[in-house]
């Protein structure tokens, strides 16, 4: 499990993590989405102790990352890919970092097996590695001191349909064993499909937090009808804000069972009545930030 | 999610316990900085350099030296130049390449204790020191022997105890200045130039404010590291004044910048 407490970061003259607070469970896989920027990268490392907070704390587990006696056996963390020395061949930066946790050499094998890197290509230098093979590299050294935590920054970036693919099943099939993961992705329909929980972060603050299912639920109402004129209004006069959508349909945040009774009062005949969750994660990512976003859309 | 997800083939099939993990011991750290000097491409070559470039200057004082000559004093001062430039490379390169090459992020999440990690350093490149050097003199006497041999010359073992003791020294304290600057700067190529600087540019300032502001001279020695430096190379440390020179310029140049590195170094963000 992994607790955020109040955390803040500050740099000189702006405020990068602003009081965040949230926790990463044991058995599920919790996603943290946010713009560029938002802070999503520096909540990571605070976590793991590369940048010293400002105020609040983060702990796994219940500890301090910085007093595990020996973090890469409890944590498994993948920042940045592309941070390896390149003049190292990826077998080289496995067995450092299987020599620093302790662990016996076959564990390396083990691993290169397991993100399906060829004997051949450990054997290059890192300088030398595509973005996906980097990214399969990172996560083998994050999977090395077989953790009960992941921290994954990105992790599938870079990776081919068929190592997406894998990545999901390795990291449900982590968590499904007990295991918690925090996973940070712009590649919404992965998180989407992963993910039990999500975080969302703009600017710094959350934004949303809860399990996918109350997130998605709460992206609001979609009803037609052949008046849709008539059902905004009425929407309207029922104290219920509304928006009508060119091709006629309105969405509401209300739930849909309120639409449906003042659409009965009003005596309009609706054509189509639900949930607006086809909307998805992306609509509600955008919605959610929308004052954060560098495009300044509206969802 | 469910239970119908298949567990992927990892060797995590086991529930997952929480095991009592023990500290990581120093001397693994040790020899895993030891190890990661030379498993990149830069560090190879510079221990192969080490070790080529003393062959190599012990064949040149074989072949290029008048048979007066051929003494160990002279094998050893030719092979002690090169060495003198390449172990401070060295040392450098073994605390920049953190931050420069960006391991850093895996090694201080391995290892959440910074100056462990550094301290760790600090030996591998003692040891790397230690090693260099006594690589140097027994080239160097196996030069002296086949030199002499060749030449028709009695070998002649000219170089005291006392004198490779400080020659050794001096290569230390050469990697102790190449290690703060790694330190205060994290930055390989920011250290390299400014270990030129402080070792090329710098005496040739002093020199020059000695000669220009008579009160200089005798400070000069005091805070001018490659002055004591060349003493001890030339195993000319000897009285107590004199060593109290090189204390004078480790503190200046080594002592004080390195704690104040190690401070920023502790608090500052691995990106």
């Amino acid at each position: 499990m992994i607790t955020v407490e109040s955390l803040t970061r500050r740099y000189a003259g702006f405020t990068a993590v602003d009081n965040v607070s949230f926790t990463a469970r044991a058995g599920r896989v919790t996603g943290f989405l946010g713009p560029n920027g938002a802070g999503k990268s520096t909540t990571m490392r605070v976590m793991v102790g590369l940048t010293v907070p400002t105020s609040g704390s983060a702990t796994i587990n219940g500890e301090r990352f910085a007093d595990l006696p020996n973090p890469g056996l409890e944590v498994g963390v993948l920042l940045d890919a592309s941070a390896q020395h390149a003049g190292r061949t990826g077998r080289e930066i496995l067995t450092i970092a299987s020599d620093t946790m302790g662990l016996p050499r076959t564990r390396v094998d083990v691993m290169i097996e397991l993100v399906s890197l060829t004997p051949t290509e450990a054997k290059r230098r890192v300088r030398n590695y595509s973005l996906g093979m980097r990214q399969r590299l990172g996560i083998a050294t994050a999977l090395l001191g077989d953790p009960q935590v992941l921290i994954l920054d990105e992790p599938a970036n870079g990776l081919d349909p068929a190592g997406i693919r894998w990545m999901r099943d390795l990291l449900t099939g982590f968590a499904s064993q007990g295991g918690t993961v925090l996973l940070s992705s712009h590649l919404l329909h992965e998180i989407e499909v992963i993910a039990d929980d999500l975080v969302v972060i703009g600017n710094g603050k959350i934004v949303a937090a809860g399990t996918k299912e109350e997130l998605l639920a709460a992206a609001g109402t979609l009803a037609r009808s052949t008046s849709p004129r008539d059902l905004a209004h009425a929407l309207e006069q029922a104290g219920i804000p509304s928006t009508l959508a060119g091709d006629g349909s309105v969405r509401t945040d209300a739930d849909p069972g309120r639409v449906g009774a003042v659409a009965l009062t009003a005596g309009i005949a609706l054509t189509e009545l639900r949930s607006a969750e086809g909307a998805g994660l992306e609509d509600m990512f955008l919605s959610l930030t929308a004052d954060t976003q560098r495009e300044g859309v509206a969802a | 999610m469910t239970a119908t997800i298949v567990p992927p083939a990892t060797t995590t099939q086991t529930a997952r316990v929480r095991r009592t993990a023990r500290p990581i011991p120093t001397t693994r750290l040790v020899k895993v900085e030891l190890r990661k000097m030379f498993t990149t491409r830069s560090g190879f070559w510079m221990l192969v350099s080490i070790g080529v470039l003393s062959v190599i200057a012990t064949g040149a004082v074989i072949i290029f030296a008048p048979d007066s000559d051929v003494t160990y004093e002279n094998f050893f001062a030719a092979i002690g130049l090169p060495m003198s430039v390449i172990l401070p490379m060295i040392a450098i390169l073994a605390v920049t390449n953190e931050w420069s090459q960006r391991s850093g992020l895996t090694t201080f999440t391995l290892v959440p204790s910074r100056g462990r990690v550094i301290g760790a350093k600090a030996i591998a490149t003692v040891l790397v020191g230690l090693g260099s050097t006594v690589l140097g003199f027994t080239v160097g006497a196996l030069g002296n022997l086949a030199g002499s041999a060749l030449a028709g010359v009695d070998t002649v073992w000219d170089v005291s105890l006392v004198h490779a003791s400080q020659l050794l020294l001096g290569n230390l304290v050469g990697m102790a200045i190449g290690f703060t600057l790694g330190v205060v700067l994290r930055n390989s190529a920011g250290a390299i130039v400014g270990y030129f600087v402080v070792s090329l540019v710098l005496p040739g300032i002093l020199e020059l404010l000695a000669l220009v502001r008579e009160w200089f001279l005798d400070l000069q020695p005091w805070i001018d590291w490659n002055y004591t430096q060349v003493e001890l190379f030339e195993g000319a440390t000897n009285t107590a004044e004199e060593w109290a020179m090189l204390a004078s310029t480790t503190m200046i140049w080594v002592v004080v910048p390195l704690v104040v590195g190690l401070l920023f170094l502790r608090r500052s963000e691995v990106k």
